[in-house]
């Protein structure tokens, strides 16, 4: 969809309202799901997509159509959620939405189509709350450093220019989000590898 | 070799790490370090279960009825670049600075007269032709890129079954950018070349839910249809009259498009 992209981007280069809602429109949940790896709350996710695509409102006549509409978008949510997550109070970053085991599609560890014992259940349920817990005990830029590295697929390189920091401070930002993962997780996670 | 610490196992996860080749062997053979990167991967992988709640159906919407005042009260792509608020502010110190001097002026004799500054009027108006352009060239560029699919796939060489997909894709994104330019140049007025875009738009459309597999005798049918219609004809005197109004300095480009 890029040369529909690039046409709805030029169109509202040229002040069309209607053609900057479609890319709204098509690009807001991708957005949203970023937003919410970032701050780790629906309601902040939200005000991230508002403020994302208010920045690209305003900087389109910056975009350079070398570059997809989507990975400038990317960078700019990426921003937008670090500033948003830096801004809130300490007591705020802690909190984070309680999804109920409804909201996935799977439990971890299980595969599609394979009905889950309620042992299985109870195990992804508890892994589930310590992901959620763990990740809101990660300072700003070990989240987002983390975020972009695992779920993203982002090298440490790319991170470090987007989060403005030196590779070396990039990859210690990921070296203590994984240490806390691993303390959050191991004792339930070490426990099926030593089953297995 | 020593054996690797967990930042280098991190690394060596996240295909990062300088000296993949010297861990991997290593993990080969040591049992104690393929078990912390066991643990490693697991934990990595429970990660993978963070749940991210999926937006209700109205998301969109609501996200665009969240946007649409703020971007109405920004100064956003559209705006002429004199009507950014950069702009104001200097525009501002620059009216200060004129009846500053014309203050002083009055205790002064009169200097020589100067032409009058143009009006706001006139430049607001010099927005219109600057949108125009921007529209002129983008509708060139697509109707080209329309222009070559169409060539191409008119010009493939029929086999006994032909695999069209690629060129269906590419139709596909072609349909949605055509979309948006029809609508854009019927609200600018731009009839002609809307009815072109129109037409296109169709064939477009036909060749994009055409199916993908077709022996040589349906694909001799898609190639008659399109050449039937002359499509490739019309977009490519369509773009060549977009091309020659884009050429034309800023201020001749209505007077150009009245004439075609």
């Amino acid at each position: 969809m890029e040369d529909a992209d690039a046409a709805a981007v030029r169109l509202a280069c040229a002040g069309d309202s209607s053609a900057f809602r479609l890319l709204v429109e098509r690009h807001s949940r991708p957005v949203f799901r970023l937003a919410y790896r970032v701050t780790g709350n629906q309601q902040d996710a939200e005000d991230v997509v508002q403020e994302t695509f208010y920045r690209a409102w305003r900087q389109l006549g910056r975009f350079e159509s070398r570059s997809s509409f989507a990975t400038w978008l990317h960078r700019i949510t990426v921003n937008c959620a670090l500033d948003h997550v830096r801004q809130r109070p300490r007591h705020v970053q802690l909190a984070h939405d309680d999804s109920s085991p409804e909201d996935v599609a799977a439990p971890a560890g299980s595969s599609a189509g394979e009905v889950p014992s309620p042992d299985r259940l109870a195990f992804s349920a508890e892994v589930r709350q310590r992901v959620v817990s763990a990740l809101g005990e990660l300072s700003p830029a070990e989240r987002t450093a983390f975020v972009l590295r695992h779920f993203e697929g982002h090298s440490i390189e790319e991170i470090g220019r987007t989060l403005g920091l030196r590779t070396s401070a990039t990859k210690h930002s990921i070296f203590r989000a994984v240490q806390k993962m691993r303390r959050a997780l191991e004792p339930v996670t070490g426990w099926v590898v030593s089953l297995d | 070799m020593r054996h690797p610490s967990e930042d280098d196992l991190v690394l060596y996860h996240y295909r990062e790490s300088g000296r993949a080749g010297e861990i991997e062997a290593h993990l080969g053979t040591c049992e104690s370090c393929r078990s912390s990167y066991r643990a490693l991967t697991s934990v990595l992988a429970a990660v993978e279960s963070a749940p991210v709640p999926e937006p209700d159906g109205a998301f969109e919407a609501r996200m665009w009825h969240r946007l649409e005042p703020r971007l109405a009260d920004a100064a956003g792509p559209g705006w002429p670049a004199i009507f950014r608020p950069s702009r104001l502010a200097f525009a501002g110190a620059v009216g200060v600075l004129v009846v500053a001097a014309f203050l002083v002026g009055r205790r002064y004799p009169a200097a020589p007269a100067t032409p009058a500054p143009a009006p706001p009027t006139e430049a607001a108006a010099s927005h219109e032709p600057a949108r125009e352009r921007i529209l002129l060239v983008a509708v060139g560029d697509h109707l080209e890129r329309s222009q070559i699919a169409l060539v191409e796939l008119v010009n493939s060489q029929a086999r006994d079954e032909m695999d069209i997909s690629s060129e269906q894709r590419r139709a596909r994104d072609l349909v949605a950018a055509n979309r948006l330019y029809r609508q854009a140049a019927t609200r600018e007025g731009e009839t002609a070349v809307a009815s072109v875009l129109d037409d296109l738009e169709r064939v477009l459309l036909e060749v994009a839910h055409s199916p993908s597999k077709l022996s040589s005798t349906e694909f001799d049918e898609v190639r008659q249809r399109i050449e039937s219609q002359g499509i490739i004809f019309k977009v490519r005197v369509v773009e060549s009259n977009v091309r020659e109004r884009q050429r034309q300095p800023a201020g001749d480009t209505v007077t150009a498009q009245t004439r075609s």
